[in-house]
């Protein structure tokens, strides 16, 4: 019973930590049809001020919270101005990877500027708790609490009865009467960034005062926490988020009761595809009142796309062929062959977010699909690498489509969550079937890769081997795109409701799209593995689904030249140049900040 | 005289707005059939139900002897069913020949083998390795692109490559009726086939129609352009709210007080201005 009534507590704390930060997911979403990625490093930045302010300050907790406040609700306004306000006008899903660019150059900057080491946040609250029932509630807990009532009744009071929340209001409402009526939507924006912002890092270091611990990875997790909260209560609902938030808590909470700590994550996400799928509305958007598909998913600038000539081609081929018998430098050739992998990843993505239109963010569970099946076919069965590789390529396409199918229906920013949620769901699973995977311990001595009888140990071999594949994928995908199938996807892709009129089955020619792209990104995974020797759970993780994203944009979405440029330029080049893992991120991040800004149809064109 | 479409009874309503009133409608086989009628009377919506795109609340409709009502927008299309749309739908970052390559989805057979089990598959194997039924399917439906493009005289054929968002408003309504042909359709539903036309293009256009029509081609017509829809029609459907108030020949529509007095105005409103009026519609023109 005591137990009962702490993880109660615990949850309804957690739950209301969500609330600080999917409150202000949903104003954000309400004025300006975002979802805001770098929700969560503002999160993170409050942490940091606060931790600084105590640290160095000295500040008492009023005051801490004052300053998070205050600075986080500035982040908030410099998010709106970079990332929101030059983008208006252009396709949805533009600001929305905006927000990811910036997420990457903030969680990057805190790392930069206090190191990426954990840090203890402790409370100067008194260490008394109350006995309840059996269980206990601490000072924190219920300053969480007070915390979590006050900002949402202020919040709507706010929203309610000042000038300002009636704008608000107006601007969710409809952005064109409210423009016309005299409101300034860019004031509107901006105040609503500073206040979710604002709130953003105070739940920031309220968690970090609850866990005593933060660090700068914790961005990306409360973003996504945020964003679950946010669905099940009905995008754009601000109290619906907030009881979306405390039932996530609770139900997290519960599960960790029962199946563990490892579990906890696995909960919001399956409530989350459970959320999308049979309740898009939320829990107070009604079955009915089917939402009007709220935004689309086509990235595609109206470009002509640069021809690369045949000689050139040919050129930098053979020379990509003749590089190591020059330069035998083993760093060089392993880092063009992490590009080559990068750029089997970036091929699938740009087949299935560029030809097909369906923007994926969790491109790369499908890298830790095949990685698993070649590792257990050899380590577990024996079966050799020549036949493994292969395999896993279609284990992760037939896999891949099994669990994106239900997903296809998704729309726009939907289907982004979805496969997203779908990535992590693969993660979790792979951490938590241990029976199967070795959970987080992942494999170990995973052997290399042979052919015919030779194992491919050396640099140069491996490069080679690489080399070869992706442009033999590059060479399928482009007779894939050759066939009846490259207008049918890109139809799809323009105008599925005139796709469909014409005969074309959207779903079937989504999936197939995702089959073909999933053999790809497989075999990557499955030559990673036997290059690594080690894998776990997060050696593909959701960041690098990112980064093949911004290797796609910057080739030119489609593009299957564009895609190999991309995975060279973002891989390769930062490498060779010896930039430090701290300032990649951050390269990625400006990277894809810059583009959207200036060169939507990236370098090559979109095609 | 065989029947190409049946319509019985069929009723839209979108909260409390009939937008289609147990509206009975036929075509015949190789007729072209016009529906008129003022804005919001329900002709648009009358093609989103045939073309599955919406759903009725009551009522069937029998395409060819099959019930189509209720089918997905795609397996109607595959019936021969095949429509433009009225605001112009065509795929902007595709080529016109592609554009209307796509149009011609249906009728792949070759490289979309109808099997139980592994078609999708099949259908991968079969567009990457391209057996030659595979290129002659794809030979063939490239030429029947260009005979079509080459329907529209100099309009399209100078533009094969051009990406249809860069074409002139006109042009984007002439691919999307290339996408319409392209299927091959048994039966074509052409949704204001002239709006933003000029006068030139809308001739033009006309004449193509009446072209198609002459080929066999059964046709049901939403146009507002009511000289042309006198000249072209074998019969015309006049709908108000949603209710078919007149039907028949354009001799015998023309001069249907019932038609009259929904589009001029109601008696009470003037005797005059709606005679006038009148006048004006007998000489076919457009009503503003």
């Amino acid at each position: 019973m005591s137990s009962f009534i702490d993880y109660t507590v615990n949850g309804f704390m957690i739950g209301n930590i969500y609330a600080l930060l999917a409150v202000g997911l949903a104003l954000i979403f309400g004025v300006a049809n975002l979802i805001n990625f770098a929700h969560g490093s503002v999160y993170t930045v409050g942490a940091y001020i606060g931790w600084a302010a105590i640290t160095y300050l000295h500040t008492p907790l009023p005051v801490t919270m004052l300053i998070v406040f205050a600075a986080c609700a500035l982040v908030g306004m410099a998010i709106e101005r970079l990332g929101l306000r030059p983008l208006q006008g252009r396709a949805r899903i533009a600001p929305l990877l905006a927000t990811i660019g910036i997420s990457f150059v903030l969680d990057q900057l805190v790392q930069l500027v206090f190191s990426p080491q954990p840090r203890a946040l402790p409370s100067d609250l008194p260490d008394w708790r109350l006995n309840v029932g059996g269980g206990s509630i601490g000072a924190l807990d219920l300053l969480i609490a007070a915390v979590g009532l006050v900002s949402a009744g202020s919040l709507f009071a706010f929203l309610r009865y000042t000038r300002l929340g009636f704008a608000v209001r107006a601007v969710a409402q409809d952005r064109e009467a409210a423009q016309q009526m005299g409101v300034d939507v860019n004031a509107v924006n901006s105040a609503v960034f500073a206040i979710a912002s604002a709130l953003s890092g105070l739940s920031g270091l309220l968690v970090g005062m609850y866990y005593n611990h933060i660090d700068p990875n914790m961005s990306f997790q409360a973003t996504l926490k945020g964003v679950v909260a946010l669905i099940i209560g009905g995008v754009g609902n601000v109290p619906g988020a907030v009881v979306g938030s405390l039932l996530l808590g609770v139900v997290e909470s519960y599960g960790i009761a029962l199946f563990g700590t490892t579990y906890r994550n696995l909960f919001a996400f399956v409530m989350l595809i459970v959320f999308l799928l049979w309740l898009p509305n939320g829990l107070f958007g009604g079955r009915t009142a089917l939402q009007t598909e709220p935004l689309t998913g086509s990235f595609i600038a109206p470009s002509t796309p640069t021809r690369v000539p045949a000689w050139l081609l040919w050129a930098l081929t053979g020379s990509a062929f003749a590089l190591p018998l020059v330069f035998d430098a083993p760093y060089l050739l392993q880092t063009l062959t992490n590009a080559w992998l990068a750029a089997m990843l970036a091929l699938s993505l740009t087949l299935v977010s560029g030809s097909a239109g369906v923007i994926s963010f969790g491109q790369a569970a499908l890298l830790a699909l095949g990685a698993y099946a070649s590792a257990l076919l050899v380590t577990d069965l024996g079966a050799p690498t020549m036949l493994s590789i292969p395999l896993a390529g279609f284990i992760a396409s037939a896999l891949g489509v099994l669990l994106v199918l239900p997903a296809l229906r998704l729309r726009g920013h939907y289907i982004a969550i979805g496969t997203l949620a779908i990535g992590e769901i693969v993660s979790l699973t792979i951490l938590n079937w241990e029976s199967l995977t070795g959970g987080a311990m992942g494999l170990t001595g995973i052997p290399p890769i042979s052919l015919f009888g030779y194992e491919i140990y050396s640099a140069r071999g491996v490069y080679w081997l690489c080399l070869v594949v992706v442009l033999a994928l590059a060479l399928l995908q482009t007779r894939f795109l050759d066939s009846h199938f490259g207008r049918t996807l890109r139809a799809v892709r323009e105008d599925e409701i005139a796709a469909r009129t014409y005969g074309v089955r959207v779903d079937r020619y989504k999936a197939l799209a995702f089959a073909f792209g999933g053999f790809g990104a497989g075999v990557s995974g499955a030559i990673s593995a036997h290059l690594y020797s080690y894998i776990n759970h997060q050696t593909f993780d959701a960041q690098l689904s990112l980064l093949a994203l911004t290797m796609v944009i910057l080739g030119g979405m489609g593009n299957i030249v564009g895609a190999i440029l991309g995975a060279v330029a973002l891989v390769g080049l930062p490498e060779l140049f010896r930039v430090t893992a701290e300032y990649r991120i951050l390269i990625y991040g400006l990277a894809l900040l810059l583009l959207i800004r200036f060169r939507p149809q990236g370098v090559l064109g979109a095609v | 005289m065989t029947p190409s479409l049946e319509i019985r009874g069929l009723t839209r309503r979108f909260g409390g707005i009939t937008a289609v009133d147990a509206l009975d409608l036929d075509v015949t086989e190789g007729e072209l059939v016009s529906i008129i009628g003022p804005n919001g009377a329900g002709k648009t919506t009358t093609f989103n139900l045939i073309s599955g795109l919406d759903r009725s609340d009551a009522g069937s409709i029998v395409f060819e002897g099959r019930r189509i009502a209720g089918l997905r927008p795609e397996d109607i299309a595959a019936c021969g069913v095949a429509r433009t749309f009225q605001h112009g739908r065509v795929f902007a970052n595709l080529s016109v020949e592609d554009n209307v390559m796509v149009g011609g989805h249906t009728r792949l057979r070759a490289v979309r083998p109808d099997w139980l089990v592994g078609g999708a598959l099949a259908e991968i194997a079969l567009a990457l390795v391209r057996p030659r039924s595979v290129r002659s399917e794809e030979r063939q439906l490239r030429s029947e692109t260009r005979e079509i493009i080459a329907l529209f005289g100099d309009r399209l054929t100078p533009r094969l490559d051009h990406l249809a968002y860069s074409l002139s408003y006109a042009n984007r309504r002439r691919v999307e009726i290339a996408r319409a042909l392209a299927l091959r359709p048994r039966l074509l539903l052409l949704d204001e086939p002239t709006a933003g036309m000029n006068p030139t293009e809308t001739a033009e256009m006309q004449t193509l129609i009446a072209a198609l029509k002459e080929r066999g081609l059964t046709i049901l017509l939403i146009e507002h352009k009511l000289e042309m829809v006198m000249q072209l029609s074998d019969r015309i459907y006049v709908l108000d709210d949603g209710a078919k108030i007149a039907e028949g020949p354009p001799a015998a529509v023309r001069n249907d007080p019932a038609v009259i007095e929904a589009y001029l105005g109601h008696n009470d409103i003037g005797q005059t201005q709606s005679e006038s009026a009148a006048t004006e519609m007998r000489k076919g023109r457009a009503w503003a």
